[in-house]
């Protein structure tokens, strides 16, 4: 690793002992985790700030008149206020807690889909969408009549304006719900300039931001992003926690997603009327103790800083993209990209490479990594991918290469 | 790499390299498929009852291509009884690892059940010809 890249307050060694997965062993090997763009280890912060609530102080939050239900209350609603200061949102009632990403999209398209699109509006999303960007919005086309299109990506995996133009030509589209950073390709997408395209043509923006917000500074203000949505156990957090932030005026106008408790004002059995934002999203008992830790994940990478953050991993990419070249083919050329790469290697299939790698305990993805329309674009039917986190070495990007010759070796 | 050498042995790879059961033939009486929407891997097996002979369109990882072939070697002959007896011993085979010396090369792919995610692999060729005799038998 070049010195030069490394920023003197990034001990990278003493953010390894933090944490413990880490140094487990697998097959008897030592543990090369290169997955973590589809959830990342835990710090021991966080570890320990959900054991202390559990412990310490815990009870249900919203509810109770008693010291523990306040205690609880008051760092659950602490975490919102994190939330907000850490995308830089310009409230805290910007923020909505959800399980994850996909069901952040989910409620965005029940409500906001069904209240604010009227059949016959469009919603654009990109050739390079999870999963979780694609079946929302074909669940509300087909429930609801509007019409679902898809912007070309180039073949460098890149947002091409072009077809965007397109796309946008005949005025109907209400909505650009557009991925942040591939979880293929690594491509991040230019936000600012999205959302002000978006915006220009009359259309609000989601982002999906489960890969972006994990390695650098998002500001939802700067990018004046309408919609942003993020997973907490991508960001060293645990599952079970998701994050919605929108503005207010947009939440504010948006009808409920889920009925029950904590989301009413006043409920009779002729008619309820409905919480203000975001507590009208947040029906039933939230996810106390994942959102707990989900502000000690917070408080963790804040800690080191992004620009940290983003300069290790910038090295850690350009090692892996050098390395890898002479072994495999790297999917997709994004002039700004991150560390998510997706490969494939002659005449071996990804999930051979993932097993046999597996062996000598380097931990990869393979398969179509929920986005199989983008497979398809690129003219594949499964990749491997290797991703990079905070804790990732040059060494494990070293043990990732020789394990691919060795790969190699079995497939000659 | 002596780690994997218990599944990825030769005669598996020799077996996805040159296989002899690959492509679609010109006749055949009943035909099948296996998917795994897990991973996109999938396999269409084609059945000629003159002989059970089998064939198989693979499309996936060298396990379950593997498979594909071992599987058509081992049914050449057989009938659906048969043929569905061998396919339990087959699956006993790769849950438990242990080898069953009625099945001959098939046991070649026992050190899959090390791999719990790859199972599926070397079964779903076996799903397909089960759908493939489903066929057959329907149609008589």
């Amino acid at each position: 690793m070049s010195a030069v890249l490394k920023p003197d307050h990034f001990d990278l060694a003493a953010i390894r002992k933090d944490f413990p997965i880490l140094s487990q062993q697998v097959h008897g090997k030592k543990l090369v985790f290169l997955d973590s763009a589809a959830s990342a280890q835990k710090p021991r912060a966080v570890i320990d700030a959900m054991v202390h609530a559990m412990e310490k102080e815990y009870a249900n939050v919203h509810r109770g008149l008693h010291w523990m239900s306040e205690r609880t209350s008051d760092a659950y609603e602490a975490v919102r206020d994190k939330t907000a200061a850490f995308v830089n949102a310009a409230a805290r009632e910007e923020i909505v807690f959800t399980r994850n990403a996909t069901e952040s999209i989910n409620l965005v398209a029940h409500t906001f889909g069904r209240a604010a699109l009227k059949p016959g509006d469009a919603i654009v999303i990109s050739e390079m969408e999870h999963h979780a960007n694609i079946v929302p919005w074909q669940m509300l086309r087909d429930a609801h009549g509007i019409e679902l299109r898809i912007a070309k990506i180039t073949d460098a995996g890149e947002v091409d304006f072009a077809s965007l133009d397109q796309q946008f030509a005949d005025g109907k589209v209400k909505l650009l719900a557009i991925t942040h950073m591939s979880n293929v390709l690594g491509s991040y997408t230019p936000a600012e300039r999205l959302a002000k395209f978006a915006h220009a043509n009359g259309a609000k923006i989601l982002l999906d931001g489960s890969q972006a917000i994990v390695h650098r500074q998002v500001d939802v203000q700067a990018i004046d992003a309408d919609f942003y949505v993020f997973s907490g156990h991508k960001l060293y957090g645990p599952s079970g926690i998701g994050v919605l932030y929108a503005k207010l005026a947009i939440l504010d106008a948006m009808p409920p997603f889920l009925g029950g408790g904590d989301m009413i004002a006043s409920v009779s059995y002729e008619k309820s009327t409905w919480a203000k934002p975001p507590h009208r999203f947040e029906a039933g008992t939230p996810a106390i103790l994942e959102t707990i830790g989900l502000g000690a994940a917070i408080d963790y990478v804040q800690a080191i800083g992004f620009s940290a953050i983003a300069a290790h991993e910038r090295a850690l990419t350009d090692h892996a993209l050098n390395i890898l070249s002479p072994l495999v083919k790297i999917l997709g050329s994004a002039q700004d990209r991150g560390g998510v790469i997706s490969f494939t290697m002659a005449g071996a299939h990804a999930h051979d490479i993932a097993t046999l790698l597996d062996r000598q305990g380097i931990a990869v993805r393979a398969g179509h990594h929920c986005a199989e329309p983008l497979m398809g674009r690129l003219g594949v039917t499964s990749t491997a991918r290797a991703s990079f986190a905070l804790y990732t070495t040059m060494e494990e990007i070293d043990a990732l290469a020789a394990g691919l010759i060795r790969v190699k070796q079995v497939f000659a | 790499m002596s780690e994997t050498a218990d599944l990825y042995q030769s005669i598996i790879m020799a077996r996805i390299k040159n296989p002899s059961h690959a492509g679609k033939p010109e006749t055949y009486d009943a035909e099948g498929e296996g998917d795994n929407p897990m991973c996109g891997d999938r396999v269409h097996v084609y059945l000629q009852r003159d002989g059970s002979r089998i064939f198989h369109e693979s499309r996936g990882c060298a396990i379950m291509i593997a498979s594909a072939e071992l599987m058509a070697d081992a049914v050449a002959g057989l009938n659906a009884a048969q043929i569905a007896q061998r396919r339990a011993a087959f699956e006993a085979v790769v849950n438990t690892g242990a080898k069953d010396p009625a099945l001959g090369e098939l046991n070649a792919l026992a050190g899959v059940s090390e791999y719990r995610s790859r199972i599926r692999c070397a079964t779903l060729p076996w799903s397909a010809l089960a759908l493939a005799l489903e066929e057959d038998q329907k149609n008589g």
